[in-house]
């Protein structure tokens, strides 16, 4: 049997030097979780309905320009969120029919009633419909957010869908985490709209506020004092023109007062309904807003040829820079929440690194010094052997590139506490089998036979538990779970199979009558 | 070097009642406190809110704090010491789900009080109410699917009278730990949740050692009877279970102790675990045996 030793001492040596080149130099090769080396979980979801929402409002849209280019007489059309419908009101019940015809272009509408008048139809938006809508929603939102943390520059993030509408965003080492929640969870949806400088802002305050427009505010922080206040404008519903056909927002200085602003870039498209905007509203004011706040309004003096703007507002230099990038990355197409945010300061972590480690040291040194006082030769073998273990948990950590978060560092001290586990119940039924006067070669061999199957019966066990923790578990708790059900793996290769390899190899240097146990 | 003698008689089978007595006793006291308290103390983890830890260069007056929090109206909030008397944790019921930062927030709202540069926020964790639903959901799954998927081992390798003692076992592992948790007002979060599972493994570890002795010996029993057979066992496999009980503890205070407030209830799950494990293997599972054996 000793003959086994010539496969078993290289096949040992060469799993533990694979783990050692695995794992070595540790700090590059295995990964901290976001709980140890600082950074920010967040959990997002896409408000998906806000898209189905905006999107029937743009069908609308387009189903008015259809009926005013058939010269029809529209009375008016309205979507109705909830049911996703809308409903085309017309003045002439004869104009249905070619309504009707009209609608027939949008496929993914049907009509589901008319008005008991006559003189409406109300069609449905089809469930297929929805779902891509929401689905797009969803992807997109995920595309843009990659694209603002790209831009924001952060190494090795993690973005991606989880469920069927929500975004988890991981961070590591971030050093300003309010701002990077600012920059992902901005919609940014850019608008340039008209001012309504018809009717008066007054009486629209007063809650009489014509039907195509709305009254939005802008912020204006008061540069001495700090204080806040907020300016309304009365403003036409109607977009002119959105960010989606921007090519660029940069951060520039104002050359008189050095106060930076965004300058931004449109498309030819963009490019000419700027300048058609521009030419037929001139005096006019121009408001531009960005999810539903205005930044400025300024007076239109001349036509813009060139397809360039510019946002300014107050802005410090950084929240310019945050600006022009989420501009650059695009709109969410549907705003989003945060349902989960979990962030961990850089100090913090590190804390949390030193007492995982101290405790580590300190739980294995009392253990190590206790096993040795107690099994004497053979608790050395079994001190080897968690030795061993932990080098092995290191390597596999670094192969299966699982982050080592804290409770996993307590996963490791759990490991090291019940690996030796293995060996205590080898050792003690090799003890019994020296007691009922068996040879040391005999008591060596019934111990091993013995506990391996109740070893392998209660790891089991354990294990189970380890993998529906894994299954269930997010973040830190997985890192929990890896290194139990590593450290479990590990400990039967090394308590059981690396610690009769030893007393194999010793046995086979010379016999022993009296084992050291 | 020895502990425990190797040839002990101990008569555990016995001490049952008593034990039992006990057993049902401190369940009952924990299931009382929960029912006092009124059910368990979620953390933010299950039941949605807001945590925020900040560092103090020197150490604060709560009540300044409180004072300040209350210029930015938060709602319900609780203000405790975390481990030194630095370290502030602020606990909000309620979870923002707006894209306000609530740590600069509450360090803004402290700004008159204390130097801003003084604070420092290490932590900030936000659980919303749907996602603390979710998680409370999966966490319950997750220790049944457990507890499942052992049963079925269990009764596979051995009978199914060994898997249901296992189980016994353990649910009154985890009431006790759960009701030390209750009585000492500790927050189930999902950590806490991970040191259950870990318990749980761990307990059944236990009892599949003396299980395996147990079965070891019914097979060469001769005329012992059950009780005898499951005394036997449980003296020959003594020394192992207080020697793995010993080197696991010895791991997990080092845990306790040194580990830091962050796993610091964790840590405590496990040494009440793992206390509570070693001695239901013993006087719960292998009792639990004994008792179907009468009753069949």
């Amino acid at each position: 049997m000793y003959r086994d030793l010539k496969w078993k001492i290289p096949l040992i040596l060469a799993v533990v030097l694979g783990s050692v080149l695995l794992a070595y130099p540790l700090k590059e090769k295995i990964s901290l979780g976001l709980d140890l080396q600082g950074g920010m979980h967040l959990l997002l979801e896409v408000k998906v309905e806000k898209a189905v929402e905006a999107s029937l409002e743009r069908l609308a849209d387009d189903i008015k320009r259809d009926i005013f280019d058939d010269d029809l007489e529209l009375d008016r059309i309205k979507a109705i969120y909830e049911d996703r419908r809308v409903n085309v009101r017309m003045v002439d019940k004869l104009d249905l029919p070619p309504v009707k015809k009209i609608l027939d272009d949008y496929p993914f509408f049907s009509l589901v009633s008319e008005d008991s008048d006559g003189l409406g139809l109300v069609y449905q938006l089809s469930a297929d419909h929805v779902e891509q809508i929401e689905q797009n929603a969803v992807s997109q939102g995920l595309e843009t957010i990659r694209n603002r943390v790209d831009q924001f520059g952060v190494s090795e993030p993690t973005i991606q869908v989880q469920g069927e509408r929500r975004i988890l965003v991981q961070l590591p080492g971030i050093k300003d985490p309010e701002r990077a929640i600012n920059l992902i969870g901005k919609t940014a949806r850019l608008e340039f709209k008209l001012l309504d400088e018809e009717h008066s802002l007054e009486q629209a305050l007063s809650g009489n506020v014509p039907e195509d427009s709305e009254i939005l505010y802008q912020r204006v922080v008061d540069k001495e004092t700090g204080a806040v206040t907020k300016e309304p404008f009365l403003i036409r519903k109607r977009t002119v023109l959105t960010g989606e056909t921007l090519t660029g927002a940069e951060v520039r200085f104002d050359s008189d007062f050095n106060e930076p602003y965004v300058s931004l870039t449109f498309n030819s498209v963009g490019a000419m309904i700027f300048q058609q905007v521009t030419r037929e509203n001139i005096k006019k004011r121009l408001a531009i807003v960005l999810d539903g706040n205005v930044y400025s309004a300024p007076v239109i003096q001349d036509e813009i040829a060139g397809g360039r703007a510019q946002v300014t507002g107050g802005f410090t230099s950084a929240e310019a820079r945050d600006l022009a990038i989420v501009l650059r990355a695009g709109a969410l197409p549907a705003p989003v929440v945060i349902l989960e945010n979990r962030t961990v300061g850089p100090s913090l972590g590190k804390d949390s690194i030193d007492k995982g480690f101290t405790s580590i040291i300190y739980g294995s040194l009392l253990v190590v010094v206790f096993i040795i006082f107690y099994y004497r030769w053979s608790g050395v073998i079994a001190v080897t052997a968690l030795f061993l273990n932990i080098v092995l948990l290191a390597g596999a950590l670094a192969y299966f590139g699982a982050a080592l978060t804290l409770p996993g560092i307590a996963g490791i001290i759990l490991t090291v506490g019940m690996a030796i586990d293995a060996n205590v119940l080898i050792f003690e039924r090799i003890r019994e089998e020296v007691r009922i006067g068996k040879t040391v070669r005999a008591a060596i061999d019934a111990g091993f036979s013995k506990a391996f199957r109740t070893i392998v019966d209660a790891n089991i066990t354990t294990f189970i538990a380890a993998v529906v923790l894994f299954q269930f578990g997010t973040g830190p708790i997985k890192g929990f779970a890896i290194t139990l059900c590593i450290g479990i793996a590990a400990s039967m290769f090394t308590a059981v199979f690396v610690s009769r390899t030893i007393f194999d190899a010793t046995m086979s240097q010379r016999k022993l009558d009296k084992l050291s146990i | 070097m020895k502990i425990i003698n190797s040839d002990t008689h101990f008569d555990f089978m016995g001490k049952i009642k008593m034990t039992m007595t006990i057993s049902g006793l401190v369940i009952l006291i924990g299931l009382g406190s929960v029912a006092l308290s009124g059910g368990l103390k979620y953390g933010i983890d299950f039941a949605g809110g807001t945590l925020i830890q900040l560092q103090f260069k020197t150490p604060p007056d709560i009540e300044v704090i409180r004072d300040g929090l209350k210029t930015i109206s938060l709602g319900e909030s609780t203000i405790q010491e975390f481990g030194s008397k630095r370290d502030i944790l602020i606990r909000i019921q309620r979870s923002e789900e707006k894209l306000e930062a609530v740590g600069s927030k509450v360090r803004n709202s402290l700004g008159g009080k204390f130097n801003k540069e003084d604070i420092t926020i290490e932590r900030v964790e936000m659980v919303g109410p749907k996602v603390g639903r979710d998680l409370r959901e999966k966490a319950l799954l997750s220790i049944l699917y457990a507890i499942i998927g052992i049963v079925i081992y269990i009764s596979w390798r051995f009978e199914l009278q060994y898997a249901v003692a296992a189980i016994i076992a353990l649910v009154h592992d985890v009431l006790v730990t759960l009701g030390a948790f209750s009585i000492l007002d500790k927050e189930f979060t999902l950590v806490i949740i991970a040191a259950f599972l870990a318990i749980i493994g761990y307990s059944l570890n236990d009892t599949i050692v003396v299980f395996d002795r147990i079965r070891e010996n019914l097979r060469r029993r001769g005329k012992n009877t059950l009780v005898q057979s499951v005394n036997a066992s449980i003296n020959q496999t003594l020394s192992r279970t207080l020697l793995t009980s010993g080197t696991t503890l010895m791991v997990v205070v080092a845990l306790f102790f040194f580990g830091g407030e962050i796993i610091h209830d964790f840590s405590f799950a496990l040494l009440v675990g793992i206390l509570v494990g070693t001695y239901s293997s013993i006087f719960i599972a292998s009792a639990f045996l004994v008792y179907w054996d009468s009753r069949h």
